[in-house]
């Protein structure tokens, strides 16, 4: 037992993890493709045509995707930063520093096919409907945590300012949720009621769940890819960093 | 508690012999909402209907004037550091801070708000829950402004990025207040906001102090 | 299937605009953004190589 956690204790240091973070890289780019060929050819050539939204509805294999993952990311990269602040351990910072901008990428691709959905759909381009909304506030609070940590010079001091905004951040994320709701059921009169969803196949969600598992892997490797160029980055003065790059 | 006390008399002093800050934030938000009407036009059902979320949205953005000088000067002359090392609980200190600065920038916004308020053609009950509703709103502005400037302390281009980071913070706190109002307008009444806005109060004045002590002894280190 | 040809695969039944607008931003942008972090981490090694042939030259003149 004792041994294990020594064990998984030792990635927390740069030098160990930064050779693993290589070896594992491939792979998870291997299974981003891999999800991504099966859930394209589901999303195109399985899934029926919508009998209410034509193949318009198609977009809701990218869309759901990246909206679970611009969610998700946040969570996973607060819990980094929050073990970062309790551990004192600098792989969890340089982490969360790596996650912020895929989350935020996430974000803004699920803000732009939303928009490109509700084009067609309901005839705006935008609605402030709850979802939409809480969406574009997430995207400014990775905007935030990424402008913070890029303002600050000390790198040490940038991952725990970066933390506690982080957990702030996780704090409020419930709270904005159902405040925007409230908002939105107050003015339900002026917007659209999205919940006329069409009705989810079976063929449907097999699609969504393949084209999330592609984005997920895609999100780790490319956090890796860019969690090795950070720790290169901070750990320049090093010994073994002279030594890793030949 | 005297800790507490005496904190916010400090910071209450030196405002007012620096009279202009405080005065500044003030005018700010009357300049504000005086321009919305010449914006949009002296329609008066236009006017009321949008008069909450005017007020509101100028409270937010008056309060986040003043939020950059909350821990500046302190830290500046390294009185921070002192508060940090004396023997009374720091958070203790930074929640002084913050009451002082609600009492600087955000109780002159509630009073002069009913004044504001009848610009734009609101009654006096819709005033009445504009007053309570700003009552309960600008120290959880101030609260969660305080993170923000604690984490943005010493920091190249603070006081746009405090901006950046806070304003989407205000958001259930804008929401919930201007929301009070229109629901009342509505004629839905106002309670349901106004409870909620209290407990989002009470969260903040539990959690808020403590986190911006965290970001404050980060600041320091 | 229910494409009967390219085109009409294209033309996304009217939608094309919408559904290629969206799968081609995710495809641009998941293309990009690795490109971007790749590079990010070329140049940093490249950087840490020279300043490692700095030193070795460094070194070498010295001790001649």
């Amino acid at each position: 037992m004792r041994q294990s956690i020594i064990q998984w204790f030792r990635f927390a240091s740069p030098q160990s993890f930064y050779p693993l973070a290589g070896r594992l890289i491939p792979w998870f780019w291997g299974a981003a493709a891999a999800f991504g060929i099966a859930g394209l050819w589901i999303s195109f050539f399985v899934a029926p045509t919508d009998a209410q939204q034509g193949e318009g509805y198609r977009i809701i294999f990218v869309h759901v995707p990246a909206s679970w993952m611009s969610m998700f990311i946040y969570l996973v990269m607060a819990f980094w930063a929050g073990l970062g602040l309790a551990l004192n351990t600098r792989v969890s910072g340089m982490m969360a520093q790596a996650l912020a901008p895929t989350g935020a990428l996430m974000a803004a691709l699920s803000l732009w096919t939303g928009a490109l959905w509700g084009k067609p759909m309901w005839g705006a381009w935008w609605v402030w409907d709850a979802r939409l909304t809480s969406e574009l506030i997430l995207f400014f609070l990775y905007l935030g945590f990424m402008a913070l940590q890029a303002a600050i010079d000390d790198p040490r001091r940038a991952d725990k300012a970066g933390a506690i905004l982080a957990l702030v951040g996780v704090v409020n994320i419930p709270i904005i949720y159902f405040s925007v709701k409230w908002w939105n059921t107050l003015h339900q009169g002026s917007t659209i009621n999205l919940n006329k969803a069409p009705s989810m196949a079976q063929t449907m969600l097999w699609g969504m769940l393949m084209m999330a598992l592609c984005f997920w892997m895609y999100s780790i490797a490319v956090a890796l890819l860019r969690v090795r160029a950070i720790i290169l980055e901070r750990e320049r003065h090093t010994e073994w960093v002279k030594h890793a790059v030949e | 508690m005297n800790a507490l006390l005496a904190t916010v008399r400090r910071d209450l002093l030196l405002a007012l012999r620096r009279k202009s800050e405080v005065l500044t934030a003030v005018f700010f938000f009357v300049i504000v909402t005086s321009l919305f009407p010449l914006g949009i036009g002296p329609e008066p059902v236009l006017l009321k209907k949008i008069a909450p979320g005017i007020l509101w949205v100028a409270a937010l953005l008056a309060t986040l004037l003043g939020l950059p000088r909350l821990f500046a000067a302190d830290h500046m002359d390294g009185t921070l550091e002192q508060m940090a090392l004396s023997p009374s609980p720091l958070g203790l200190l930074v929640a002084g801070k913050i009451l002082a600065h609600w009492l600087l920038c955000g109780l002159p916004l509630v009073l002069l708000a009913p004044v504001l308020g009848l610009q734009f053609d609101l009654d006096a009950s819709a005033l009445a829950v504009l007053t309570v509703a700003l009552l309960l709103g600008t120290p959880l502005l101030s609260l969660i402004g305080a993170i923000g400037a604690a984490l943005t302390l010493g920091v190249r281009g603070g006081g746009v990025l405090l901006a950046l980071l806070v304003l989407p913070l205000y958001i259930p706190a804008l929401i919930f207040g201007a929301g009070a109002v229109e629901a009342h307008i509505a004629g839905l009444g106002s309670g349901g906001h106004l409870s909620l806005l209290a407990a989002m109060l009470a969260l903040a004045v539990f959690f808020a102090p403590w986190a911006t002590t965290a970001a404050l002894r980060v600041a320091l280190e | 299937m229910q494409w009967n040809s390219v085109g009409e695969f294209f033309a996304m039944g009217g939608y094309a605009f919408y559904v290629w607008g969206s799968f081609g931003a995710c495809a641009v942008l998941m293309v990009a953004e690795p490109l971007l972090a790749k590079r990010r981490l070329s140049e940093v090694r490249q950087s840490l190589i020279r300043e490692r042939l700095a030193d070795e030259l460094d070194l070498q003149q010295r001790t001649q």
